[in-house]
Formats: C-alpha cells, sequence, structure tokens
C-alpha cells in the first residue's frame, strides 16, 4: 500500500472540494429555482446564492462559514488499516482548519472551550465498511449546524398527523418536519430520509442518502414516486429560499429503508442546506487518486 | 435599495419596513450564543460603544490572523438566530442596538423588542459567507477571543454595502409569522385536514 502521508495530503483537498465547490447538479437545481422566482426577497436570494458559489470557487474559499461536521463513509480492501485512515483524516481535518478551508468546528461540550484545530471527540465522524475492490474509496459531506438542528425522527403512528406505519405515513411526517424547519435549515434545503432502523441506525442512513446525485431515482419504484410528490408537495408549501416565501423550498428528497423491530416504525430526516456540500474520491492500490462527481 | 450608514437614528430604522432590501456601512460587532449569555450576565462596558446605536451580527466567522497581527474575515454568513430569542429583546434595550442581523428569523419576544426599543431584524443570506466576507472590508478589534474561541468571539467590523433584508419591523410585522402561517394552512390542506 502507498505510505500514509499521501493519504492526508488527499483528504485535505477531498476537504477543500467539498467547502469550496458545489457539486454541479446542486448548482443546476439552484438556478433552476432561480428561474421559478419572479421577483422579491426570493429572486434576490437565490442570486446571492449562485453569485456566492462562484465567488467561492474561484477564490477557493469557503462557501458557509459554518464549515460543518465531516461524516464520511470510507470503504477499504482487506488488509487497510482503519486506524491509520482514521490518524489520516483526522491530521487531514486540523491541516484543513490551518488552511481555512475549515472552520475550528469542535467545541469541548463540558468545559465550551474550542479545541482550536477543528478535530475533537466525534469529529470528523467516519464510517468504515471492508469491500471486495482493492481501491479505497471516501465519500464525505460537511454538514452544518443550522440545518442538523432541524433534522428530526418522528414515530409511527402519530395521531396529531393521521400518520400510520406506512408509506402514507412517511409523507405526513415529512411534510410536518418541511414545514417544521421553515427557512432556518437554509432553505432551499435536501432532505435525506430514512425510514425504519433503529435511533442510531437511522440516522445515519439519512445522511448516506445525501451522497445520491440529486436526480437520480431511487430503484425502488414506490420510494421513487414518494420522492417525486415530495419534492413538489414540499414547493407547495410556499416557505421559499431562506423561508421568504417562493416556490423553492427543497431541492431534492432522497429516501432510503432499514428493517425495523416489529415495535419501532420510525421516520428520520436529515435537512442539507442548499450548500450541499460534498466530495468524493477514489484511491488506487498503488496510490493513484481519481476524483469522483 | 437604500443604503443605511450606521450608526443608525431610532427615527431611520422606525422608518423600515418588512420587505425592504438594505445595504449596510459603518461600524458593527458580531456576536452569538455565548456573547449574548455574557451579555445578560452584566453590563460589559468595553463592548457597550460598539453597540449604542449600530447592530449585532449573529455570525461565526472563520478568520485569518496576518502577520502584523491584524485579522481579516475569510468566510462571514449570518447563523441561526433563534437561539438568542432568550435573551436578543433585553439585549437590544440594555445596549441600545437598532438591529440584529441573523437568519431564519425570531420570536414573539424579540418582536416585541423591536417594538418598545426602535429596532429592526435584518436577513442576510445564509451561507453566502464569500458575498457577505466581501462586503467586510476591516476587522477593527475583537473581543473575548480567548475565552470564546473564534466563531463565539465580539469581532468589531467595519462593513460596506453590506446587503440585507428587513424581515421584522419595529410596528409588529413579521415576515417569518407570514410565511409560517401560510405554509402550515397549505399543510393541513395537504394533510387534508379542515382548513
Amino acid at each position: 500500500m502507498v505510505a500514509s502521508e499521501s493519504y492526508i495530503e488527499t483528504f485535505v483537498e477531498l476537504i477543500r472540494r467539498a467547502s469550496t465547490e458545489l457539486p454541479e447538479d446542486v448548482v443546476a437545481a439552484i438556478e433552476e429555482g432561480r428561474e421559478a422566482e419572479n421577483e422579491g426577497l426570493a429572486s434576490i436570494a437565490l442570486g446571492t446564492i449562485l453569485n456566492n458559489i462562484e465567488v467561492a470557487r474561484s477564490n477557493s474559499a469557503p462557501i458557509c462559514q459554518d464549515t460543518g461536521t465531516p461524516v464520511v463513509w470510507i470503504h477499504y480492501p482487506s488488509g487497510v488499516s482503519t486506524r491509520g485512515l482514521r490518524a489520516d483524516f483526522e491530521t487531514a481535518v486540523r491541516e484543513a482548519t490551518a488552511r481555512k478551508y475549515l472552520r475550528p468546528n469542535a467545541v469541548d461540550t463540558l468545559t465550551g472551550s474550542n479545541t482550536g484545530d477543528g478535530s475533537g471527540r466525534g469529529i470528523p465522524f467516519l464510517h468504515f465498511e471492508e469491500w471486495d475492490e482493492p481501491r479505497i474509496e471516501v465519500r464525505m459531506i460537511l454538514k452544518g449546524g443550522g440545518s442538523e438542528n432541524v433534522g428530526t425522527q418522528y414515530k409511527l403512528p402519530d395521531g396529531k398527523l393521521g400518520a400510520g406505519r406506512d408509506l402514507e405515513g412517511v409523507r405526513r411526517s415529512v411534510l410536518d418536519a418541511v414545514v417544521a424547519a421553515q427557512g432556518m435549515g437554509c432553505a432551499p434545503g435536501v432532505l435525506g430520509v430514512c425510514i425504519g432502523g433503529d435511533r442510531v441506525s437511522a440516522f445515519e442512513e439519512s445522511k448516506r442518502q445525501l451522497l445520491r446525485p440529486l436526480k437520480d431515482t431511487s430503484p425502488e419504484p414506490e420510494l421513487a414516486e414518494l420522492e417525486e410528490r415530495l419534492l413538489r408537495e414540499g414547493n407547495e408549501l410556499g416557505i421559499g429560499p431562506m423561508g421568504f416565501g417562493g416556490k423553492t423550498t427543497l431541492l431534492a428528497v432522497k429516501i432510503g429503508f432499514l428493517d425495523r423491530l416489529p415495535a419501532c416504525y420510525f421516520v428520520t430526516i436529515s435537512y442539507m442546506c442548499w450548500a450541499d456540500r460534498k466530495a468524493a474520491v477514489s484511491i488506487a492500490e498503488g496510490g493513484g487518486v481519481t476524483w469522483l462527481s | 435599495m437604500a443604503e443605511l450608514k450606521l450608526p443608525v437614528s431610532e427615527e431611520t430604522i422606525r422608518g423600515l419596513e418588512v420587505g425592504d432590501f438594505v445595504e449596510l456601512s459603518g461600524r458593527m460587532i458580531t456576536g452569538r450564543d455565548a456573547a449574548h449569555t455574557w451579555l445578560m450576565q452584566d453590563f460589559r462596558e468595553e463592548v457597550a460603544p460598539f453597540m449604542k446605536d449600530s447592530v449585532i451580527y449573529h455570525c461565526g466567522p472563520v478568520v485569518a490572523e496576518n502577520d502584523d497581527g491584524s485579522y481579516d474575515f475569510v468566510a462571514a454568513g449570518p447563523t441561526t438566530s433563534i437561539r438568542e430569542e432568550p435573551y436578543q429583546a433585553d439585549v437590544i434595550g440594555r445596549y441600545g442596538l437598532r438591529g440584529v442581523i441573523g437568519k431564519g428569523g425570531m420570536g414573539a419576544k424579540t418582536l416585541a423588542g423591536l417594538g418598545e426599543h426602535g429596532a429592526v431584524y435584518l436577513h442576510a443570506v445564509g451561507g453566502a459567507a464569500q458575498v457577505l466576507a466581501r462586503a467586510i472590508p476591516r476587522v477593527e478589534r475583537v473581543f473575548m477571543l480567548e475565552e470564546f474561541g473564534v466563531p463565539e468571539a465580539m469581532w468589531v467590523i467595519e462593513v460596506e454595502r453590506f446587503p440585507v433584508m428587513v424581515t421584522m419591523d419595529s410596528h409588529g410585522g413579521s415576515l417569518h409569522d407570514e410565511v409560517k402561517e401560510h405554509s402550515q394552512a397549505k399543510l393541513r390542506e395537504l394533510l387534508g385536514f379542515a382548513v
């Protein structure tokens, strides 16, 4: 395998890309939104957002000052040390913080003091999964705090919403969550939803859904249909960019599912702000680096 | 769009209404979670002159320190304001603020405080950290940097044509209340509940 210092530089570049360059499909979705908004604050907000995306990219500077928590999924071949990958990634986070691609974003919860270097207990958050391929694949999102605060979990049935343990119940929960979030998650947002699972696995799966391209289609026909319907109905709510009112409240809805205990039926929603920051890289056996979209 | 110079008079602020788009120029101060608690524990004389007739910006910036010890804002968009709801109206009254900049809007207590003291809530575009950092040409000084860390310190900054929308005014108007009511009604319709 390649020497570990070359991972550090690759991971720093992964972070730089995620923090400063928004994926093309996200930019295209925001542009579509601006075309839909005719005038007023919604249109001004989306114009400012598009301008901001361009300035960030051309200056290699953070799109948003809340550079979020790096949430990372790493697939690796047998024989690679996950302890080594973790150490490299944490070093990369500290280096990216020193280079101002990240804000020092880890606060000691007991003392209230900022760790100062971007890393801390549970930050970055890394998931490892061994696979049969000889290469390492790293996929990361940067998840900001404002949108994280509007993420939520429903336990069905929910009498108040008239939500039973079925896809109609999921629909009612998701729409309720969008209304509760208003503009506070920095709308227009992307929803990652997990149906089922438990209170540990469901939030992770809901975030993993955020890795999907915005225009892809769920392989499950009934989920594909629900995603499309929720995107349409979410945008009928009139919350609009930043909650200023308007037609562009959501950019995409992505729904996955896990099996569940007989007693539990959770609907778990992670809200990603318009600054839908993500990046991915493949590292070949010989160390060759390929940037993935 | 109107340009609004800081410090600003109560009369000018009372002339603003929900839906106005204004650009701020002059001196303001940042402050968020730790700052609001601290501002209410005691009257903080050292920062008070930077707040009187100016605005507080809910912002946790990315900051670069230059070789000469001065600072530059690298990225500086607004943070969610509602966390300061328990403190904001009192902070406005105690320090004579004329406005608050943030995102997401604030609640009933702040709205009442805006009317009582003559102040407005100004919404900056969330996440637009580069566009907004470019409207902050100078960082004058910083308070509580050691204690609060970079994002939570109180930074005294100079802004030039800093773009904001009035979403809560001193006449009881709140765009956030309007949008919330409208979207809740639409939700009831989509869920088949009696409207």
